[in-house]
């Protein structure tokens, strides 16, 4: 049986991890996705043994211990004395594997820098970079061109019913289009203006909440060009089936070229934007309301982290 | 209780769930607004552009909420003003769109939606006048939008003085206080595209997003494209 076991466990996860693992949800299109990807075969391949020696115990108590036509109804016995062997194998395994993907998905979450889930305004796993990268966005002193090897900061704003997108480090513009370059960490900021949504970049293996007044901050690294959907992913009302987009990740300098040419076209209105900042106010006064910078986040000295309320 | 009681208590019971879930498969199956489809692919040769004319009113006057804001659309074949929001259109084909704006604006949520998108040229002509960004802060402000967000169209459609004597029921006549804004865009293959107005105007719901803002007929629809 334990040959048998060994046998089948071995050849179903070579045959998962060569042929289908390659395929799984999300993809690899960051670093995120390509972790989870990884994270979910590592689980896949540790669960099929698993699964696999349940099955192969179940043929073989059929096998062995189950009523012949004729004979006696099988009670008592080997059948259904204890065996201190094989419940101590199975304890002490199931219990290093859970401790084991206890700390592998620790270690996963803070390697990958929340692993594109939203970490709150303060994030403790950020990337080399981020603070700095954000400080500066905020205070309107910093740019991003592929040979800067910074992080790129990306605004994202939900509203009933769209996502846009803010890029502080081209002037601050808003677009209904979300682009990215190849092979560059982002640090989105997920914030709304109304009620809760939720930005899911799906192949980005990012998801974040969008809370009104909060910035949500999550961070993953692109790797090759490629296209991706974001969804809202928390029930926002009656378009919120629609409250979706496209997304790309090109090249550097495809980015730099459409970001730059997206910051001229949109000049002027960008003159009208409510400055940047992390959260925004609906007026309360009027019926549409104007939007206007958080009094209570900014500004931030240099010494704060991002999101951080500045002491007073 | 007797055991006659108690079987009369429970049918009883029974039966007033049984109601409550029909009433609830009910209402949940019925259509939330009257109306129907506004039908402008026959409303031209094939392959020619359609005109699509519509109307904002601040308060639609009739109906079962007659204090609501709502768009309407002149009907292409009765050339009546119908409480329709969705409007079958041909695919691959220019439309023509005329918005008469009869109420009142004021500065946008977001300024974004101060941008004309998607729009052939990206712009518009209000009143006559070609405009590309309309600052909402200034003048008479925003008083909604027509936007298509799976077709990246926003048009403002900005908003009339609000101390003038403004049209209280629709449909409006264009001797009141109005703008006019123009544009034209392009459909794509043949599909359902939700469009919207994204000035939160549903006064007295959170956020402004309730009411008319969440109601089909009122401030959104379907831009049904469909092969001609």
């Amino acid at each position: 049986m334990a040959t048998i076991w060994v046998i089948a466990s071995v050849v179903v996860d070579v045959l998962f991890w060569t042929l289908l693992g390659p395929h799984m949800a999300p993809g690899r299109l960051t670093s995120t996705a390509g972790a989870d990807q990884t994270d979910f075969n590592i689980l896949v391949v540790i669960a099929l043994p698993v699964m696999i020696a349940v099955w192969v115990f179940l043929g073989y108590s059929i096998r062995t211990w189950s009523a012949k036509r004729g004979g006696p109804e099988p009670v008592g016995g080997e059948a259904a004395r204890g065996n201190k062997k094989v419940q101590t194998i199975w304890i002490v395994t199931t219990t290093v594997i859970v401790l084991f993907l206890a700390g592998f998905g620790t270690v996963a979450l803070i390697g990958d820098h929340g692993s594109g889930g939203g970490e709150g305004p303060n994030p403790i796993w950020a990337p080399s970079g981020a603070t700095a990268a954000e400080t500066a966005a905020l205070t309107k002193s910093d740019s991003w061109s592929p040979s800067s090897g910074k992080v790129l900061v990306v605004q994202v704003i939900a509203q009933q019913w769209k996502f846009t997108y803010r890029y502080p480090q081209f002037g601050g513009f808003e677009t209904t289009q979300l682009m990215l370059p190849a092979d560059t960490s982002i640090a989105f900021n997920v914030t709304s203006l109304d009620v809760i949504h939720s930005f899911w970049a799906y192949q980005l293996g990012v998801k974040a909440d969008a809370n009104p007044q909060e910035n949500n901050v999550a961070f993953t690294d692109t790797k090759s060009p490629g296209s991706f959907i974001v969804r809202c992913s928390e029930l926002c009302g009656l378009w919120h089936g629609a409250m979706s987009n496209n997304g790309n990740v090109v090249s550097p300098s495809d980015f730099e070229s459409w970001a730059t040419g997206t910051e001229a076209a949109n000049a002027k209105n960008t003159k009208l934007l409510a400055p940047f900042a992390w959260t925004y106010v609906p007026d309360a006064n009027g019926a549409a309301g104007g939007y206007y910078i958080d009094s209570n986040v900014t500004p931030y000295s240099n010494s704060e982290l991002y999101g951080a309320k500045p002491s007073s | 209780m007797s055991m006659r009681g108690r079987l009369t208590t429970v049918l009883v019971l029974f039966l007033v769930a049984v109601g409550l879930v029909v009433l609830c498969v009910a209402a949940f199956l019925k259509p939330g607004t009257p109306g129907g489809v506004t039908d402008f692919t026959k409303s031209q040769p094939a392959g020619q552009p359609v005109h699509l004319v519509a109307q904002t009113v601040g308060s639609i006057g009739f109906g079962p909420h007659p204090t609501w804001v709502s768009y309407m659309v002149l009907n292409p074949t009765t050339h009546k003003w119908v409480q329709d929001t969705t409007w079958k259109l041909p695919a691959h084909t220019k439309i023509d769109m005329t918005i008469e704006q009869f109420d009142s604006g004021s500065p946008l949520r977001n300024q974004e939606w101060g941008q004309v998108q998607g729009t052939i040229g990206d712009s518009m002509q209000l009143n006559g006048k070609t405009v590309s960004v309309y600052d909402s802060y200034t003048g008479t402000g925003i008083g909604h939008t027509f936007a298509v967000p799976t077709m990246g169209i926003s048009v403002p459609l900005v908003g009339v003085n609000g101390s003038d004597t403004l049209c209280g029921e629709g449909p409006c006549s264009l001797k009141m206080p109005h703008n006019e804004i123009t544009f034209s865009f392009m459909t794509g293959a043949p599909g359902n595209y939700p469009w919207q107005c994204f000035v939160p105007c549903g006064l007295g719901w959170l956020y402004g997003n309730g009411g008319p803002m969440s109601t089909q007929n009122y401030m959104g629809g379907f831009l049904d494209v469909v092969n001609s």
